[in-house]
């Protein structure tokens, strides 16, 4: 993948100057517009028919926006593996215990509340 | 032992310049760097756990209860909302180019972004201060002064399907997790302009401009953490189901 190949160039440790990387402001502007498509994106979504697929196409558009803001406005993409590990370790954390609460709820015997 | 560490090194310093903000227990600028990046990422991710037991709840009483959760979502103004979605963004972009200025050693760039970011974060809470006030006007503050009347008995034009009184209730639950969550972020917003005040002044005074950055970048990774709160909490409490009478 193209982006795997352009991570491995951002942490290059033997030169100090690699590791802080100013993100261009044409970078943020694309960012910025990226997102104000993808609130557009939420809110037309939002009045189709899509049924059970509404509610997972708005939270895929919001992980989408989540991601690039992560990635360049917060740096993570020019960060040291260190870095990128940590973020990935915290969010995926976040998503097992979403997975564990939400599993002990679909599978007890509700219906009887 | 910093004494002896210059008596046995003499002429170390002369040849290895410190920066002032370089502090006595990092090596490196760059490991102060790596270092203070760690800590607040660290931070952020308690955040996240933070949020998300309140993502958490909604989640489960939104499957509970989602005739109550789609017809209280859809009082909300979707208008309001999705302009808040631009000016919260706004603002992102604006601190993201005051890095850049921080970075690229622009004072007058970084005031200028810093201004920015703050106006457009009073510009949300101002919105959304609009946006509570109806909600207290239309008695959907979640409490003794709660009406259901609008979702048993809605109107025509709204599409709405009454819902049974029971379910209508449970329209509290809804409202009691859009304030808390909203609300929190709203804190969040708060503290954060209060930084963004104390940041502007030490800016305007040339103190991140000058090869020192992290306190700007990390006060933008709070800013842009409390964004991607808000880009789930849009869709999540504005757009649940905007298909009335479906």
């Amino acid at each position: 993948m193209a982006h795997s190949k352009l991570a491995a160039e951002s942490y290059d440790h033997d030169d100090p100057e690699a590791i802080h990387h100013i993100v261009t402001p044409t970078t943020y502007i694309a960012v910025y517009l990226a997102l104000l498509v993808g609130t557009a994106l939420t809110v037309i979504a939002a009045f189709l028919p899509l049924g059970p697929l509404n509610p997972v196409v708005a939270v895929a558009i919001a992980c989408f926006k989540a991601v690039i803001v992560i990635l360049f406005f917060m740096h993570v993409y020019y960060s040291s593996r260190l870095m990128k590990l940590t973020v990935a370790a915290g969010f995926f954390t976040f998503i097992v215990l979403i997975m564990m609460v939400l599993s002990d709820y679909m599978s007890r015997s509700w219906g009887l509340w | 032992m910093d004494s002896q560490a210059i008596a046995t090194h003499p002429g170390e310093h002369e040849v290895h310049e410190h920066p002032a903000y370089l502090r006595h227990h990092f090596e490196t600028v760059e490991q102060q760097r790596e270092a203070t990046a760690f800590g607040m990422w660290l931070f952020l991710l308690t955040e996240i756990m933070f949020f998300g037991g309140m993502f958490a709840a909604y989640l489960i009483y939104r499957n509970w209860y989602y005739p109550a959760f789609a017809a209280a979502s859809n009082t909300l103004s979707i208008t309001l909302g999705a302009t808040n979605t631009a000016i919260l963004i706004t603002s992102g972009f604006a601190m993201a180019m005051g890095v850049w200025c921080a970075e690229t050693k622009r004072r007058k760039g970084l005031v200028l972004s810093l201004i920015l970011t703050t106006i457009f974060g009073l510009a949300f809470l101002g919105v959304k201060y609009f946006e509570y006030k109806e909600k207290f006007e239309l008695h959907h503050v979640p409490g003794a002064d709660f009406s259901i009347s609008q979702f048993v008995h809605p109107s025509a034009e709204s599409k709405e399907t009454p819902l049974a009184p029971d379910m209508a209730e449970k329209t509290q639950i809804y409202f009691s997790l859009y304030f808390a969550m909203t609300g929190m972020h709203a804190l969040h917003m708060i503290i954060g302009i209060g930084l963004l005040v104390w940041l502007l002044v030490r800016s305007q005074q040339g103190a991140y401009t000058n090869g020192y950055v992290q306190p700007i970048e990390y006060f933008g990774l709070y800013w842009h953490f409390v964004d991607i709160v808000w880009i789930f909490l849009f869709p999540l409490l504005y757009l649940i189901d905007r298909h009335p009478g479906r």
